[in-house]
């Protein structure tokens, strides 16, 4: 039916639109970092509630779906996609308010050292975003693998950031507390990224009718 | 958002053969511009109150109404009101289709030149946008004086409604107007359904919830005849405030 295929429009429109919105969260809240500036974290902190409301409309408008259009084999993974994938998001967000907190905490007090492996873990984090949404959008491609992939990477920046702040932390105790917050920023991020994977997961699922979640190593040629 | 209403029913009691008492204390309204669904049991009332909104229970003698059903002010249940004229502005479409045994052409004329237009031109021009009103102006067009039994039953069923849609109604009633139909000419009759709402009125009774669910705006369940919950679609079938409800829309009944 022509309404259904417009409903179904919309819903992925809104998904498109929280997704933006998350993606601008994790920016500002590491931008407010960086830059030392507390007023992109406070925006983070003061918009979370768009996200939210966004999830919560996002899940009655999958349940009215359900209920109303019968929804079946690719429409209904859609549906079915679409909600885990709010949660995902909406989960994103406020680590993106966790992290901006920490920013407000940081910014306090001395630079301990510049920013470097968190700027890094923002970018590709906010990259595997954006890619498993627009794998979303655009379909069975390639995008979602890629997505996948690059989790390793922030994995692997999280230790390394972990290990660096570690020797500092064992050199000089007044800096722990410090230094621990910059460990939770990373943390995180890496969680964000565990998100965002989530999410590449499940758009594959939409796309191939296959759950892949734990069954790594993914299959051949990909 | 404030729904403008386009029929009410107040206090309405039905009666077939004088004793029967079919529909008990109904009180609901029909919003206009917006598609009601009438589901229930087989016996429930749908039906029989869907004849109440044209006062097709007329044709019968014994049978009687009590209660108001106001429709512009005016209530319809009122022993002067001209039922010829209130049919035309209230149409109902059956479960069968009803095409009548001429042309294509004449079965959409037949209603326009019984209100007097006779006019060849103006004939034309009318059949024309109510067959394309119906969906059936691109099937139909190269054989306008066939005979309507030449067409599907699919199709003959949007004759029927075209045939309806003529003489510009404001409601049209729909009694299970897809239960003898194929999944195709079922959705292009649904698609219908909701285009036309933006012009007029609609109720429907089925038997399919699936399809109350797809094309309704409102939902209204009966049984044994009453009407145990009233309210808009999404409610119904997400979260109906009645058990009994709930157990028909998951099919847990009996």
């Amino acid at each position: 039916m022509a309404i259904f295929d417009d409903e179904l429009m919309q819903l992925k429109e809104k998904i498109v639109k929280m997704g933006s919105m998350v993606e601008e969260a994790i920016r500002n809240s590491i931008r407010a970092l960086v830059e030392r500036d507390d007023s992109p974290a406070k925006s983070v902190i003061e918009k979370d509630h768009i996200i939210n409301t966004l999830d919560v409309e996002i899940d009655e408008e999958c349940i009215r779906l359900i209920a109303l259009r019968q929804t079946k084999a690719r429409d209904l993974r859609f549906i079915t996609t679409a909600m885990k994938i709010t949660t995902d998001l909406e989960r994103m967000g406020d680590l993106a308010v966790s992290i901006a907190g920490m920013a407000i905490e940081l910014n306090q007090v001395p630079l301990l050292k510049p920013y470097v492996n968190i700027p890094k873990m923002a970018e590709i984090t906010q990259e595997m975003v954006r890619n498993s949404l627009d794998a979303l959008v655009k379909g069975c491609t390639i995008l979602p693998y890629e997505v996948i992939k690059r989790d390793d990477e922030v994995d692997e920046l999280t230790e390394i950031n972990f290990k660096e702040l570690l020797n500092l932390m064992l050199k000089d105790r007044d800096i722990i507390q410090i230094a621990l917050k910059r460990t939770y920023v990373a943390k995180a991020l890496e969680r964000i990224a565990d998100h965002a994977t989530n999410i590449a997961e499940m758009v594959i699922y939409l796309c191939e009718g296959k759950i892949i979640r734990h069954t790594a190593p993914y299959p051949k040629g990909h | 958002m404030l729904q403008q209403i386009e029929l009410e029913m107040k206090n309405l009691n039905f009666y077939y053969s004088g004793n029967i008492h079919s529909l008990k204390n109904f009180n609901l309204s029909v919003c206009k511009n917006k598609v009601t669904a009438l589901i229930g049991p087989s016996g429930c009332g749908k039906t029989t109150l869907l004849r109440c909104f044209n006062r097709m229970h007329d044709l019968y003698p014994k049978n009687r109404y009590e209660g108001e059903l106001i429709f512009q002010n005016t209530n319809i249940l009122a022993p002067d009101t001209d039922l010829i004229n209130l049919r035309s502005r209230i149409g109902m479409i059956f479960q069968k289709p009803t095409p009548f045994p001429m042309s294509i052409f004449d079965n959409i004329a037949y209603g326009l030149k019984l209100k007097g237009i006779r006019k060849r031109m103006d004939l034309s021009e009318m059949v024309e946008k109510a067959l394309q009103q119906a969906a059936l102006w691109d099937e139909v067009k190269d054989k306008l004086n066939t005979s309507a039994y030449n067409l599907s039953g699919g199709q003959q069923q949007r004759l029927v409604i075209a045939r309806a849609l003529a003489v510009k109604p404001e409601v049209l009633l729909f009694d299970e107007p897809t239960s003898a139909l194929d999944p195709i000419s079922t959705g292009k009759i649904e698609e219908l359904v909701i285009q036309l709402k933006k012009e007029i009125t609609i109720v429907i009774v089925t038997h399919n919830m699936q399809q109350a669910a797809r094309i309704s705006d409102w939902t209204g369940f009966l049984m044994l005849g009453e009407l145990i919950e009233y309210d808009k679609t999404e409610k119904i079938f997400t979260a109906p405030a009645q058990k009994l409800t709930e157990d028909y829309v998951t099919g847990r009944f009996g």
